[in-house]
């Protein structure tokens, strides 16, 4: 991805570490054994790591027991996320939650969690770690499953009967799953106008 | 040249000599603003009068006659100087036209963050590298600064540096146009050294790094590609970080987006795959007019702008103008910056100061001769790639009007007949 060739950016000391670890990526594992260790930091156990290990994947790898539903979501959405959202999550102050579905090639393009998000998971991921903006992480996981339910229903996404927990919650497929490319950069022409 | 932009809590009005005495005159509520335009000698400081300072300061007429002050522990700067950041909520601008050199003051380095500057106690800190690894471990600050330390001078720019330019010209200056770019000189220990302790899983492709604000705010970056240069760093212009460039922890990935840098470091996982968080998603992805998004975009582009005579200054006098910028790119070094000084018609190189470091803004000059008349200024550069900044009309061409960041387009500042410069789109 960079393209700094020749540019020895990496000081004396690490470059061949540094070129042993980017050359072939699978050979570090065995390498690293090879070089001393500094004998610094301590080994991490299953209790430092769970309350920090709060990301969740697109395939639901990360996602907490507990299940929520569109009914209850709603009540949780007015009483914490309404404030700022807006009654219906369309009204603001801050970001817009709901609607926008075909206008990503227009002028106006209005992204939001239905018209823009590729994974649902995210959604979870999200709210889990950083929302109500004023109270981060202070929901428990059912209730983020049902305020996540309530956001997915209201973006006519999932079904109101729906309940939304780690089985069901990756299997849902976002409107712009497929809207995503990669870097398509550079993407001018070389030569000085 | 005379600065005409007017933070909104100051006024201008005109000097006041009151309290002159044989010895000193009393500035009180009173300082002059000393900026780097005053250098090109078209005008003299301009005096201004900061509500807020309530302070007398003595000056002597004559500093030579008057013992000076002691020592002190913490230097501050002259009280005549008054550069700040412009400031919102959530982020604040550098003040580039203000500025000389490459570094940025740590002091006025640009901000953003996603839910506020989070106060961390240092002994209380924590690194915590899981995931796919040999052994998960957890490291304090004082742990990671006894590794083995390296520095680099680096530039970090917010994608969303003249993210508002894209439609119409929209900032009155360049510290409102292009503030979110600063460079400073960062300490740290090399991802890779870390990884010796550590041992990396073969399966281990992308790397989830997570902050300890109230956003945990949280990017996927591939493991390969930042493998070579990605720093954790806990020191910023030879100090320890300053709490808005992430105290005590930080990652540098030197020429990457500013958000990719996670602030207030406390995770490193390593994955197969992307977590595909709400930051590399809804946020920090480039809209295309087809209605696809390009997703980690992660580079940021050759970028240049002249920093004076710019937006919301004005020219005193026609004659000798040293034009000054910065130039920079996330690919590599800037190896050229070419000057217009006619919207764009013809262009000249301009003179690039030493030190052109990799991923680093780069100070250019050039000597102009105003000739009183109505013109446009510009600046372009190119990097080592080969990559050449882009003209607005072509940013747009390719990507529309709706992407917001990565907006690496020249900059044109018109200068009136007056000598009032101001931003505009050709
Ligand atoms: C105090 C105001 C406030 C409250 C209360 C609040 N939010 Fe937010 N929310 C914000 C702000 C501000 C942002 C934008 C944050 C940013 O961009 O970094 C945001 C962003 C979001 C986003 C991302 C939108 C996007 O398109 O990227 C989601 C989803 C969200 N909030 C959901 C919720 C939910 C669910 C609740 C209730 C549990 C909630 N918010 C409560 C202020 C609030």
């Amino acid at each position: 991805m960079f393209k700094s060739s020749g540019t020895p950016l990496i000081r004396v000391g690490v470059v061949s570490v540094a070129i042993l670890f980017t050359m072939t990526l699978p050979s570090v594992a065995a390498d690293s054994e090879f070089f001393a260790t500094f004998g610094l930091g301590r080994p991490a156990t299953p209790t430092d790591i769970h309350p920090w290990d709060i990301d969740i994947s697109p395939n639901g790898k990360g996602l907490p027991s507990g299940q929520g539903t569109v009914k209850e979501g709603g009540m949780i959405y007015t009483n914490s996320c309404a404030p700022c959202h807006g009654p219906t999550g369309i009204e603001g102050p801050m970001p817009t939650l709901i609607g926008g579905i075909g206008t990503l090639n227009t002028d106006q393009p209005l992204k939001t969690v239905g018209s823009y998000w590729p994974f649902a998971t995210t959604l979870f991921d999200y709210i889990y770690r950083a929302m109500p903006f004023n109270a981060p992480q202070s929901l428990a996981p059912q209730q983020v499953y049902a305020v996540v339910a309530w956001i997915l229903f209201r973006n006519g996404i999932i079904e109101e009967s729906t309940i939304l927990n780690a089985q069901t919650l990756p299997t849902i497929t976002m409107p712009n799953h497929k809207g995503f490319v990669g870097d398509a950069r550079p993407d001018f022409s070389k030569v000085r106008p | 040249m005379k600065n005409n932009e007017q933070p909104a809590d100051r006024k201008d009005s005109p000097p006041q000599s009151t309290g002159q005495s044989r010895s000193e005159f009393s500035l009180n509520r009173r300082t002059f603003l000393a900026t780097a335009s005053s250098a090109l000698g078209i005008a003299a400081a301009q005096m201004v009068f900061p509500a807020t300072s309530a302070t007398a300061t003595s000056v002597p007429n004559d500093p030579s006659r008057t013992p000076g002050k002691t020592s002190s522990a913490y230097g501050t700067r002259a009280v005549f100087v008054e550069t700040q950041r412009q400031f919102f909520s959530t982020r604040s601008l550098t003040p580039l036209q203000h500025l000389s050199g490459i570094i940025t003051p740590s002091a006025l380095h640009f901000e953003r963050h996603h839910n506020g500057v989070p106060v961390i106690h240092p002994l209380q800190h924590r690194l915590l590298v899981h995931g796919l690894v040999s052994q998960p471990m957890i490291f304090t600050v004082e742990e990671l600064k006894r590794f083995p330390a390296q520095s680099r001078i680096a530039f970090i720019e917010c994608s969303g540096n003249s993210g508002k330019e894209w439609k119409e010209p929209n900032g009155t200056t360049v510290q409102e146009t292009h503030g979110l770019t600063s460079t400073s000189e960062w300490t740290g220990v090399a991802l890779t050294t870390l990884f010796q302790e550590i041992g990396l899983k073969p399966e281990a492709q992308w790397i989830l790094a997570e902050g300890s604000d109230a956003a945990a705010l949280t990017r996927s970056l591939p493991l390969a590609s930042i493998l070579p240069h990605a720093l954790l760093c806990y020191a910023q212009n030879g100090e320890p970080l300053r709490p808005e460039q992430g105290y005590p922890l930080r990652l540098l990935i030197p020429g990457w987006e500013g958000n990719t840098c996670i602030k207030w470091l406390r995770r490193l996982k390593l994955m197969t795959h992307p977590a595909m968080t709400r930051e590399e998603t809804s946020k920090y992805t480039d809209l295309m007019p087809d209605g696809t998004a390009r997703q980690f975009t992660f580079e940021m582009e050759t970028k240049s702008v002249i920093t004076s005579p710019s937006g919301g200054q004005q020219l005193e006098n026609p004659g000798f103008i040293e034009i000054r910028g910065l130039a920079w790119s996330g690919r590599g070094r800037i190896t050229q910056v070419d000057v217009s000084t006619d919207g764009g018609e013809s262009w000249q190189t301009a003179e690039l100061q030493e030190p052109v470091l990799p991923m680093c803004h780069t100070r250019f000059r050039f000597s102009w001769k105003w000739n009183g008349g109505e013109t446009i200024l510009q600046s372009r550069c190119q990097d080592e790639t080969g990559d050449v900044q882009p003209t607005l009309t072509d940013l747009i061409a390719v990507r529309g009007f709706n992407s917001f960041y990565h907006n690496n387009a020249i900059q044109s500042w018109k200068v009136t007949k007056e000598g009032q410069v101001n931003n505009v789109q050709i």
